[in-house]
């Protein structure tokens, strides 16, 4: 039963990406990426993003899903293909993107407080403003009470709250997410993931999120996009229908859950030697 | 208490033993720096009483030069005459050390260009070219200044060089992308990311800067500090070398420290408190 509802979802995937195009908030355009002349990244990607979904980008390691993020922040150019974000190409970073790191990038002179306010201080917010509205997300995020710590001082857990309040301060429309709960430990990483999505329904921002966990992508996620490694192409999409309201620990018990990370495996480890 | 059991069943009884001398050294740690003095003083003091050397005086002979030479004036003198070269050369080769390593840090160009002359005044015996120094330069001020920037200002520039290069390229993106412009990427991250390897390169420079001063004043002409060590030797009196070799090397040493803590008070305020 749970085969043919996935596969219907899927199969459903394929025309929605048409119908969704006009709600398509980041769209990319045949990308390649080819590293030092040789070595390819990515080859002729084209996918959507829709607005105020979550996204997962999803494939073992060497599939270009990090390099894909990364063009997409603008932090990389593609050797081809155009990325458009609201429908302008993209030329570099933008104020409708934040990017949450996999280090986390927190700068360890300054405290919890500047960190979280570093992008609107870039951007000349004033220093009350700007504290103002770093404290909010601070509390968002949990960490209210250790806004003058520094990062030093906080777990692993903790320091990604930082970096993921950062990102939300500077109110963009996309939040790119690099792997940012592979550095914390499993336990963290769940609350964490929890946490997400609750973050989610008082946000209504788009995520888009880099993973190689398959677990992790299809508790969060409306939409996995699976990648295929050397050279890093579109594989398969995947459309999760697990219903997040209740009791985030309950996901994790639902048939769609369990399936469907059975299904992607089964379909990921032709890759994984 | 049950911690610390298995802590000591863990580790073995010798390594909770250490680790509880060492809690005890990071809660006193002025009396273990005061104790290191003392162990090293005794042993000079020791030696110096053994008489192995007629050249050799013990630490108390040394400490009563020592004052005898700061109480008649002679130490502030040659310390107004050494402190000329040595003050001047750390201030050239901290302006352009700093400024050509960040430069290189952050350009390819710049690198290319300047990279290898750097690498070669480090790599080469710079008290060789002293001579040189004096050759075209005579022996005033303008030698003794040279002297002192060609030892320190090779370690600022590398240093100050590999200290850009090995800030953190996420924190660099992470600043870019937030559109940070090249300026706000330059002073507000990489600058103080790199500042303590930096910090660490300046230390060494201006150790470096020390023995350039001195060494100076021993190869071109005796003057300030170098001659208090010349004549003494010259006359034997061997105390009064020895103090003023210690007198220098303490100063040296003080500098040193000041600067770590001008760094911390500077750049690193989340070491502060540590």
């Amino acid at each position: 039963m749970n085969v043919t509802h996935l596969s219907e979802s899927r199969a459903h995937s394929a025309p929605a990406a048409g119908d969704a195009a006009r709600d398509a908030i980041i769209e990319v355009e045949g990308i390649h990426k080819i590293y030092g002349g040789s070595v390819t990244a990515l080859e002729n990607i084209n996918l959507d993003f829709h607005r105020g979904a979550l996204t997962s980008l999803l494939g073992p390691s060497g599939c270009g899903k990090t390099t894909l993020l990364k063009i997409l922040a603008g932090l990389l150019q593609p050797t081809s293909g155009e990325v458009r974000v609201n429908g302008t190409p993209v030329t570099g970073p933008g104020p409708e993107r934040a990017f949450v790191f996999q280090d986390f990038a927190l700068m360890p002179w300054a405290t919890v407080l500047r960190n979280a306010a570093y992008g609107l201080e870039l951007r000349g917010v004033s220093l009350r403003e700007r504290e103002e509205r770093a404290r909010h997300y601070i509390d968002e995020v949990g960490l209210s009470g250790f806004e003058d710590k520094y990062p030093h001082e906080l777990s692993g857990g903790m320091r990604q709250r930082v970096g993921l309040a950062r990102a939300l301060a500077v109110d963009a429309d996309v939040l790119l997410m690099d792997e940012p709960f592979s550095a914390v430990d499993e336990q963290t990483r769940r609350k964490f993931q929890e946490d997400l999505i609750r973050l989610r329904e008082i946000e209504k921002k788009t995520f888009l999120l880099v993973t190689h966990s398959i677990e992790e992508a299809v508790y969060l996620s409306d939409r996995i996009v699976l990648l295929s490694p050397r050279p890093g192409r579109v594989a398969q999409i995947v459309t999760p229908e697990i219903d997040r309201s209740g009791d985030p620990d309950a996901i994790r018990r639902t048939p769609e859950y369990l399936d469907l990370i059975d299904e992607i495996w089964a379909g990921l480890r032709t890759y994984v030697e | 208490m049950a911690s610390t059991t298995q802590t000591n069943a863990a580790e073995g009884p010798v390594a909770g033993l250490t680790s509880r001398w060492a809690s005890a050294a990071a809660d006193t740690p002025a009396i273990w720096k005061i104790l290191s003095l003392a162990l090293i003083f005794g042993a000079w003091e020791i030696a110096g009483r053994t008489n192995f050397n007629y050249a050799f005086p013990g630490f108390l002979e040394t400490m009563a030069a020592l004052w005898e030479m700061i109480a008649d004036g002679s130490m502030g003198a040659a310390y107004l005459r050494t402190a000329e070269p040595l003050v001047l050369g750390l201030v050239i080769s901290l302006a352009i050390g700093v400024s050509s390593g960040v430069a290189m840090g952050l350009r390819r160009d710049v690198e290319w260009l300047t990279l290898p002359i750097f690498i070669t005044m480090q790599a080469a015996p710079m008290a060789a070219l002293i001579p040189l120094v004096t050759f075209v330069y005579g022996i005033g001020l303008a030698s003794k200044v040279l002297a002192v920037v060609m030892l320190s200002l090779p370690v600022i520039a590398i240093n100050s060089y590999k200290a850009v290069r090995n800030v953190p390229s996420s924190l660099v993106d992470m600043s870019r992308s937030f559109m940070g412009s090249r300026r706000q990427q330059v002073f507000g991250i990489i600058l103080p990311a790199a500042s303590p390897m930096m910090f660490a390169g300046i230390r060494l420079g201006v150790a470096e800067g020390f023995s350039g001063a001195v060494l100076a004043e021993l190869l071109i002409t005796p003057t300030g500090i170098g001659d208090l060590i010349t004549y003494n030797r010259s006359i034997a009196k061997f105390a009064h070398m020895y103090a003023a070799i210690f007198s220098i090397v303490a100063l040296a040493v003080i500098t040193v420290s000041l600067l770590h803590r001008l760094e911390v008070t500077l750049f690193r305020p989340e070491k502060r408190g540590v």
